[in-house]
């Protein structure tokens, strides 16, 4: 289909998209004058019932924790999907990623980079654990720490050369902490299975809000979320890099030299 | 303006399907799928929004105090993950397209090559 065609094909939906828009608008209630039963609820009964102040963490780790499990395997397929799509294609080897040019002069990393990457690498690691382990009770949790965690790794190969680095790049410990978040979220389920008959039922004491203790089985759930995310997360920024610094075609024609060989 | 919130989420929604409609490289066509992902962010917080409440997260508000519906913002937080990871699983599709075609150009691409 001719990109013409294509912008008129979407021109045409557009109107559709607008007319059944503006539709479901009309039905629903203005901006700010909210009145679902489900939020009003948790808002009401959750503070009581779980002791985890944050709510929306109530929510995404208890209520819907099932749910939510679900979304860390889809990160873990995700992961894997990326890692089976990077790896070394048939007609391709790994090498090295040392320069083949040792006397040829390479731009090398300016101090300001290595000395702002390696200052803030703590901090960042830091707050990478605050944010997990305060995720039941002030905004954030496994995602969002995870995340922060991860690029704590990035700032490394930011500060640092990947090649020396690579030798000591956490991608077996990033592997071990995504697969230790995704088997610890069920086997937190599993427990609550044993303890109550219900497939992660939050069976801890609740403790007393406000605490770092508090909230039940919510902060090692969290804690499980932020091992699997942050190890997800460097294993796709890993193999991103390997792609680029590693993985060499074996006909060193590259992909423009491949297409004319296709072509002829 | 009680429904610019809809508005932009609309507007979002359609501005990245045109982008991925007209797009002529895999990367752009990526960030538009980003793009038309960060409508429905814009459309599912708008719905749980309520004036003059405050987040729900009851650390120095009382309980029982007016906050926003926490539902929608769980879900925004399931949805930015699933965005992130498609994302990912694309970027890779299109170094590996790259690879096997020598383009980013989707019309370029006329028949898949294994």
């Amino acid at each position: 289909m001719s990109r013409d065609s294509r912008r008129t094909l979407f021109l045409v939906a557009s109107v559709g998209f607008a007319a059944l828009f503006l539709w479901g608008l009309a039905g629903l209630p203005d901006f700010g004058g909210y009145d679902g039963v489900y939020g009003e609820t948790l808002n009401r009964v959750a503070l009581r019932q779980r002791h985890a102040t944050n709510l929306v963490a109530a929510v995404t780790f208890d209520y819907r924790g099932f749910d939510t499990m679900g979304e860390e395997y889809i990160l873990f397929a995700a992961v894997v999907g990326v890692a089976i799509l990077m790896r070394a294609q048939r007609d391709e080897e790994e090498d090295t990623p040392d320069d083949d040019a040792r006397d040829r002069l390479t731009p090398r990393t300016s101090d300001a980079v290595r000395v702002l990457g390696l200052g803030v690498f703590g901090p960042i690691v830091l707050f990478g654990i605050y944010v997990v382990a305060h995720g039941h009770l002030t905004p954030g949790g496994g995602f969002q720490g995870g995340v922060v965690l991860a690029t704590g790794v990035v700032l490394v190969y930011l500060a640092g050369r990947y090649s020396a680095l690579r030798g000591i790049t956490p991608g077996a410990s990033a592997e071990l902490a995504e697969a230790a978040g995704a088997a610890g979220y069920v086997g937190v389920g599993l427990l609550g299975l044993m303890a109550s008959g219900t497939f992660l039922y939050n069976w801890l004491p609740f403790g007393t809000t406000g605490l770092l203790t508090s909230a039940g089985m919510i902060p090692f759930i969290n804690l499980f979320v932020g091992l699997e995310v942050a190890g997800g997360f460097v294993l796709i920024l890993t193999e991103f890099l390997e792609q680029t610094l590693v993985v060499r075609e074996v006909d060193s024609g590259g992909p423009e030299g491949k297409r004319e060989r296709d072509r002829s | 303006m009680s429904f610019a919130p809809f508005a932009v989420a609309a507007w979002l929604f359609v501005i990245g399907l045109y982008g991925i409609v007209t797009s002529r490289h895999l990367i752009h066509l990526v960030i538009c799928l980003s793009v038309v992902q960060s409508s429905t962010y814009v459309l599912l917080l708008a719905i749980g929004y309520r004036t003059g409440a405050a987040a729900p997260i009851f650390v120095d508000t009382k309980p029982g105090a007016p906050a926003v519906d926490p539902v929608v913002q769980a879900l925004t937080l399931t949805d930015v993950v699933v965005g992130a990871t498609v994302s990912a699983l694309l970027l890779a599709l299109a170094v590996q397209v790259h690879k096997a075609s020598g383009t980013f150009d989707p019309d370029e691409l006329d028949t898949l090559r294994g």
